[in-house]
């Protein structure tokens, strides 16, 4: 919200001068993040399902690999917190345990897409020429074919796998607009005349991405990364119930909701409370991930007007990429123009 | 519609009795973080028909947000409160629709930024027509006839062609005379121009000038020009407002103000502006004292203190300055108009105080290097007919070379120990490029780049490692310049890392340079966005000054700061190189802060050195039209001289750099080549002007250093 | 302007072949069309599946590239080989691709007309009340999965069906099997069916595209440009509309491409819950019986649809834009 006050001091002797000091920026962020009720009320529900997905297998009365043949599609009862399904397990260890997969996924896959993209692409923002053309072709040709067809292609691959190797995929192809966007900061940033000033004065340029480049796209890579745990989640859930994704006995919330789909009317406890979960997760996220934006968003900073148009064109493209994340699979689109 | 009835035709107008825009009390706050935020605090002014009312002030202010409010352009977050009546209209919260029927038609306004002012996606002509026909009731046909009109009046070639332009396929200067065009569309009583030139070069600005006073003569209408430059002000208006903190802190008119200045902001605000004409007083005896550095920098405006706002900065404030807020009154012994907000005014008035009177001057010893005599000191840097093309290049992914673009042509450059060389150029002119093939050490296209008397090219990679500690690069905005993510210590010590200097020795020099440039050593921890403009330079300077370099390169150093900071910073500069016997390579588009702080100067055009020498000769004796033309565009803070002067008007932009000219490449707007019988331009179409001698140090590179310039090209005052 | 727009169609030819090739050594290597004879009762001889193989031109015995080259040199003929139940992959693709067409272009239609409007229209309403309902409604839809969303819409309209005693919405099948009745009645038919998958299509693509129109609308609030426009005697809304929406649509030209492939898939799933016999269901049917022909049909199918959405958004942005047109 408050821009620091420049600090109001003679240019020739400086006397005390006001502002926050270096931790002053972080604090500045959490009070900007913490005055949008929205963000709030979405962090608060990620860290209960968070804490739902790890500690609800403890205080479950069952694992989620039990089978209660005394209780079959019985309706929520004390016994059996969300009841059980059509063989006798208990749901509420299956949803939790579910959870507790789909989060696993959706963080890893952020993750490692994450960083997968901000090296890329500021690789060849940074180098371009031929460093450039080869990736970003590379990035328009993952981006011809949707990302749900190659890993449904490959599921057969890794049926009898661990479910690692699905999170491989993910991330290997949902990196692609993330890096695009990394690269057009890039070439902004390239031109920036900091940039210029450590590449005169000699600088490496390896060392010139990790201590100037990164650092200044660092806050779209939190927004995006947050963004990118419920776009895997959906896009996890998405496969897995087409039989692509988790495969059985595992179960993540795809899965469940696949199971429960045919009784959604009749037992409407095997869908609702995974499918219900899935959307809340996703919803959350995506509050939390419109608050930081709001609170990381150099705009609030004092900045130029060209750097705001600059700052407002990459806030666009950041959303065009929640939205997509949020049709399905995660940062899938199409070769876009040059 | 009672309010349409009322509303009299242009030509009825005129005669009318009382002033034609008359603002009281005009308030302005912005909804912000901190609250309400003031922007212009309780400003009054009259408007006559027919005269031109120039407001003066730094940025922030406050002078963009007055014309702005007087139009009810402001966005929803501003608060405006007191009474601004056009022709008897009141403005100040009138709805949309009745304003939309004055703006436009009887006020028009012209803005600072001509590149994002037009529509991208309409055409030119349409968006003219439009501002035609939205208050005239006249037939596409007939309005567009009137574009082509307007825009020949203007001064655009082929109007009847260039009607149906897009706004990208302008450049500045058009873009500008077009919005003059669709400001003049209507007849309008009242011009608001704000900044109108600033985002344009010195030629250019002053073709713009010109048909802004056309464009005035041609309407009869009165104009409020905004500009922070004095020299602009002076040369155009017939009154002046001075604002500071959004007050209205001096106002008179402009021989008044800028002869007799009684306020301590204006004193110190001429003072610190350099002067293009410095050294023509007496010869050159003035030249190179100190500028006057008004102390500190502008309050925070959410932050505003009790009593003056000046007070802070101001070498006369005692403690009642500091209580209370003097009014605006009229200066004792001064003419009717001519009022200032300072209790210490009739002092000022008594003693008839200068600026330097005020303001203490540095003291800028002389380095040792200068003693002496040129030729015998070491070269810094020599550039010997340096050239550089680019690729142009067509497609989006498989690029294909479509042609060529000619950056850089034909430079020479000569820096000596402990001197400053002056690149001047406009934009286009190459001094980027220039600039770049030389930083970036590497083999040029083709010429020769030596360095400490050392060829570049014939370097091993540690001397090269070595050279790069040499020559250090200050750079134009103070902002982008330095990582907003990084604290201050880190970015100083940034080029000392890099040579791989020890880490004791990197620690200890932080607060030493810090020092040495005026800023606080324990503000090392802190980043950049803590300081103010003038701060971050100084610590770009730092930064460059760490490895000890022979030749620090200033590209635009201080055209992002305002003119009371830019003293300061200029006179740092000075400072540093008497103490540490440095050489300066400074580019600036400002002639007079090249004027000012340059031993010698080199004049670029279309990539190309075109004359060059010692900086008095050259700014006394111009050898070249180009910098002749150039010289004559530069608005002198003097209103009495600028009345007095021949200008030469360049006609049109310059060329494509994609074009390889043959023979002088200026010729098609130089001033003296149309002036030429045939033999003459034949001369100059085929043969490429060689760099002549015409003194002992002065070149210029033209066929016909002493013939005289076209009549029609020169303009009086 | 036509040599741009060439360029960039030579490009996504040289993606297409490039996509499809990979697509087709991907689905050649992890799919295993042996195990689907070799599953058949009668259990046929591995001599009679190593010649239905090579017949189909699958056999993972020959090198990937004959079985490419032969594939490519069908292609040639209009031919993309047969499917694994030996009938034309063109007669499938031909019975399916229109189905799936239907969805894609009503839905895509749809959403994006009802999209740049309601973005528009809250824009000129920031902060009020429809704005953040809006908004808000916007939020909710992108964070359910289209799956979950189709899902929802099934439910609904079976309780809606159940509650009222009467089948009002169809969601089953993209038409009434063994409905009688002339061409109106059958017309209405599956204009009933197309519902619920059109507002779930339409609903995800008003939600992101709404929000993306609203915040390039509000980029240009500010610009220079509709300052001008109302200096010059343009009322407030006036402006808006003429020179602040059409200068805000350029953008949208670009996220229509970005969009595309998330409308793809999410047609995929949504095809898929409400049981249309479209390319959708082909391609899980094919990768469960290892049907490499069929998949890489799908394939072709996907990245030619994300290749027009891409030029059609290069063709839409050089017509809006003049600074592209004229470069």
């Amino acid at each position: 919200m408050t821009a620091a006050p420049e600090a109001v001091l003679a240019d020739q002797e400086s006397g005390a001068a006001a502002g926050p000091g270096p931790a002053g920026r972080g604090r500045v962020i959490l009070r900007r993040f913490l005055s949008n009720k929205g963000s709030v009320v979405g962090a608060i529900v990620v860290v209960l399902l968070f804490l739902l997905a790890f500690l609800g297998p403890v205080i479950s009365k069952y694992s989620y690999t039990e089978v209660d043949f005394s209780a079959l599609r019985e309706a929520p009862s004390a016994q059996h917190w969300f009841g059980t399904d059509r063989i006798g397990h208990d749901e509420f260890a299956l949803v939790v345990r579910g959870l507790q997969k789909s989060l696993l996924i959706g963080l890893l896959v952020a993750f490692f897409s994450t960083v997968l993209a901000s090296i890329v692409g500021a690789c060849a923002g940074y180098f371009g020429g031929w460093a450039d053309r080869v990736s970003m072709f590379f990035v328009d040709l993952l981006l011809t074919l949707p990302s749900f067809l190659i890993i449904a292609i490959m599921s057969p691959l890794f049926k009898n796998s661990s479910w690692l190797i699905f999170v491989v995929l993910l991330a290997v192809f949902g990196w692609m607009i993330t890096a695009r966007v990394v690269r057009s900061m890039t070439l902004s940033l390239k031109n920036q005349e900091f940039v210029r000033a450590a590449k005169f004065m000699g600088v490496h340029p390896m060392r010139i991405i990790v201590r100037h480049i990164l650092p200044n796209v660092a806050s779209f890579l939190i927004i995006d990364a947050t963004v990118a745990v419920g776009g895997a989640v959906i896009a996890e859930a998405s496969l897995s119930y087409f039989g692509f994704g988790v495969q059985p006995p595992d179960v993540s919330l795809g899965t469940l909701i696949s199971d429960g789909t045919s009784a959604a009317t009749t037992y409407p406890w095997l869908f609702w409370f995974s499918a219900v979960m899935l959307v809340v997760f996703v919803l959350a996220v995506n509050l939390m991930g419109d608050g930081l934006r709001d609170a990381l968003d150099p705009t609030s900073d004092r900045v130029s007007r060209k750097q705001r148009r600059i700052a407002a064109r990459q806030a666009a493209e950041r959303r065009a990429k929640a939205a997509n994340g949020a049709t399905t699979t995660p940062n899938t689109t199409a070769g876009s123009p040059a | 519609m009672t309010t349409a009835a009322t509303i009299p035709s242009p030509g009825a107008a005129a005669g009318g009795s009382g002033p034609l825009l008359s603002v009281r009390d005009l308030n302005v706050h912005f909804r912000g973080p901190h609250g309400l935020v003031p922007a212009v605090r309780g400003v009054s002014f009259d408007l006559n028909r027919g005269e031109v009312l120039g407001i003066v002030g730094e940025s922030g202010s406050g002078k963009s947000v007055t014309s702005l409010a007087s139009m009810g352009l402001l966005p929803p977050s501003a608060v405006v409160e007191g009474d601004v009546q056009l022709d008897g209209q009141q403005m100040v919260g009138a709805t949309d629709g009745r304003l939309s029927r004055i703006r436009g038609d009887k006020v028009a306004m012209v803005f600072q930024d001509p590149l994002s002012a037009f529509t991208p996606v309409y055409r030119i002509g349409d968006q003219i027509i439009e501002a035609i026909r939205i208050h005239r009731d006249v037939d596409k046909a007939t309005a567009r006839k009137r574009a082509v009109e307007l825009l020949d009046l203007v001064g655009i070639p082929n109007p009847d062609v260039r009607v149906d332009s897009f706004p990208h396929e302008f450049s500045g200067g058009m873009r500008q005379r077009a919005m003059i065009a669709m400001a003049i569309a209507n007849d309008p009583d009242v011009i608001l121009a704000d900044e109108p030139t600033t985002a344009l070069d010195v030629t250019i600005q002053a073709q713009v000038l010109e048909v802004l006073k056309t464009a005035q003569r041609e309407t009869g209408a009165a104009m409020v020009l905004v500009s922070h430059d004095l020299g602009v002000i002076a040369g155009t208006a017939d009154r002046v407002a001075v604002m500071y903190a959004g007050r209205m802190v001096e106002t008179g008119t402009v021989d008044e103000v800028f002869s007799r200045p009684r306020m301590p902001y204006t004193l110190g605000l001429i003072g610190a502006v350099p002067r293009v004409d410095e050294a023509t007083e007496d010869g050159t005896a003035v030249q190179r004292r100190p500028l006057v550095p008004i102390p500190g920098s502008p309050p925070a405006m959410h932050e505003l203190p009790d009593g003056c706002p000046f007070a802070l900065r101001c070498p006369m404030a005692e403690a009642a300055c500091r209580t209370a807020e003097p009014p605006l009154a009229r200066v004792r012994g001064g003419s009717e108009g001519h009022a200032v907000a300072c209790r210490r005014a009739p002092e000022i008035v008594e003693r008839d105080l200068g600026p330097t009177d005020i303001y203490p001057l540095p003291e800028i010893g002389e380095s040792e290097v200068a003693e002496v005599p040129r030729e015998q000191r070491d070269s810094v840097l020599r550039v010997t007919d340096l050239a550089k093309t680019f690729p142009l290049l067509k497609g989006s992914v498989f690029k294909r070379r479509v042609g060529s673009v000619y950056a850089v042509d034909g430079v020479e450059l000569d820096i000596r120990r402990g001197e400053t060389l002056g690149l001047v150029g406009e934009s286009g002119s190459g001094k980027s490029t220039t600039l770049f093939e030389i930083l970036d050490l590497a083999k040029p296209e083709s010429g020769v780049i030596e360095l400490m008397g050392k060829d570049t090219t014939k370097m091993s990679k540690a001397e090269l490692k070595q050279l790069r500690a040499d020559m250090q690069i200050v750079f134009q905005d103070p902002m982008a310049s330095l990582d907003p993510r990084m604290p201050v210590s880190e970015i100083i010590a940034e080029p000392m890392r890099a040579l791989g200097r020890p880490k004791e020795e990197v620690r200890a020099a932080i607060p030493r340079l810090l020092k040495q440039v005026g800023l606080n050593p324990e503000h090392a921890e802190r980043f950049p966005h803590q300081f103010s403009g003038g701060q971050r330079q100084r610590i770009g300077v730092a930064r460059a000054l760490s490895v000890d370099p022979q030749l620090v390169v200033l590209d635009e150093p201080v055209s992002a700061l305002d003119v009371s900071i830019q003293a300061g910073v200029l006179n740092l500069l000075q400072q540093l190189k008497a103490d540490l016997g440095l050489a300066y390579l400074f580019v600036s588009h400002d002639l007079s802060v090249i004027r000012h702080i340059a031993d010698r100067v080199s004049v670029m055009y279309l990539g190309r050195t075109v004359e060059a020498g010692d900086v008095d000769t050259v700014f006394e004796n111009p050898r070249h039209p180009y910098t002749r033309a150039l010289l004559s565009a530069v608005p002198i803070p003097d209103p009495e001289r600028e009345r007095a002067r021949r200008r030469i008007l360049l006609p049109g932009d310059p060329p494509s750099p994609t074009q390889k000219q043959t023979g002088c490449r200026f010729r098609g707007r130089c001033p003296v080549f149309l002036a030429l019988d045939e033999a003459g331009q034949r001369r100059c179409a085929e043969e490429v002007p060689a760099l002549d001698t015409h003194g002992p140090d002065h070149v210029a590179a033209c066929h016909f250093p002493d013939a005289r310039p076209a009549e029609e090209l020169v303009v009086e005052g | 302007m036509l040599g741009y727009l060439a360029k960039r169609l030579g490009y996504y030819v040289v993606m297409l072949l490039v996509a499809v090739g990979l697509s087709y050594a991907l689905a050649s290597t992890s799919l295993n069309p042996r195990a689907n004879f070799e599953g058949r009762s009668p259990r046929p001889s591995p001599a009679s599946v190593t010649r239905q193989l090579d017949d189909l031109g699958v056999n993972p015995d020959t090198p990937l590239a004959d079985r490419f080259g032969t594939w490519v040199g069908h292609l040639a003929h209009g031919n993309l080989g047969q499917t694994i139940n030996n009938t034309p992959v063109t007669d499938e693709f031909k019975n399916r691709v229109l189905i799936s067409l239907r969805l894609l272009v009503v839905g895509t239609i749809l959403g994006t007309v009802c999209g740049i409007l309601l973005g528009a229209w809250t824009a000129t309403r920031q902060y009020k009340f429809s704005d953040r309902a809006a908004a808000g409604l916007s939020f909710l839809v992108m964070s359910i999965p289209t799956f979950v969303l189709a899902l929802f819409a099934t439910i609904f309209a079976t309780g809606l069906n159940t509650w009222t005693g009467h089948q009002i919405i169809n969601f089953t099948g993209q038409s009434t099997p063994g409905l009688s009745g002339g061409f109106f009645t059958h017309l209405g038919d599956s204009l009933v069916h197309l519902i619920l998958p059109t507002l779930t299509i339409g609903l995800m693509l008003i939600a992101s595209y709404s929000r993306y129109q609203r915040n390039t609308m509000l980029d240009v609030l500010g610009s220079d440009y509709l300052r001008t426009a109302r200096a010059k005697g343009l009322p407030y809304r006036k402006a808006l509309f003429k020179h602040g929406l059409r200068t805000a649509l350029i953008p949208m030209s670009t996220f229509f491409a970005y969009g595309f492939l998330g409308l793809l898939t999410g047609a995929t799933f949504t095809e898929l819950i409400f049981g249309w016999h479209g390319m959708g269901e082909w391609l899980v049917n094919s990768i469960n019986q290892n049907d490499v022909n069929s998949v890489v049909a799908y394939s072709l199918f996907a990245a030619v649809m994300v290749l027009i959405a891409g030029f059609l958004s290069d063709i839409l942005h050089a017509a809006l834009d003049p600074r592209v047109r004229h470069a």
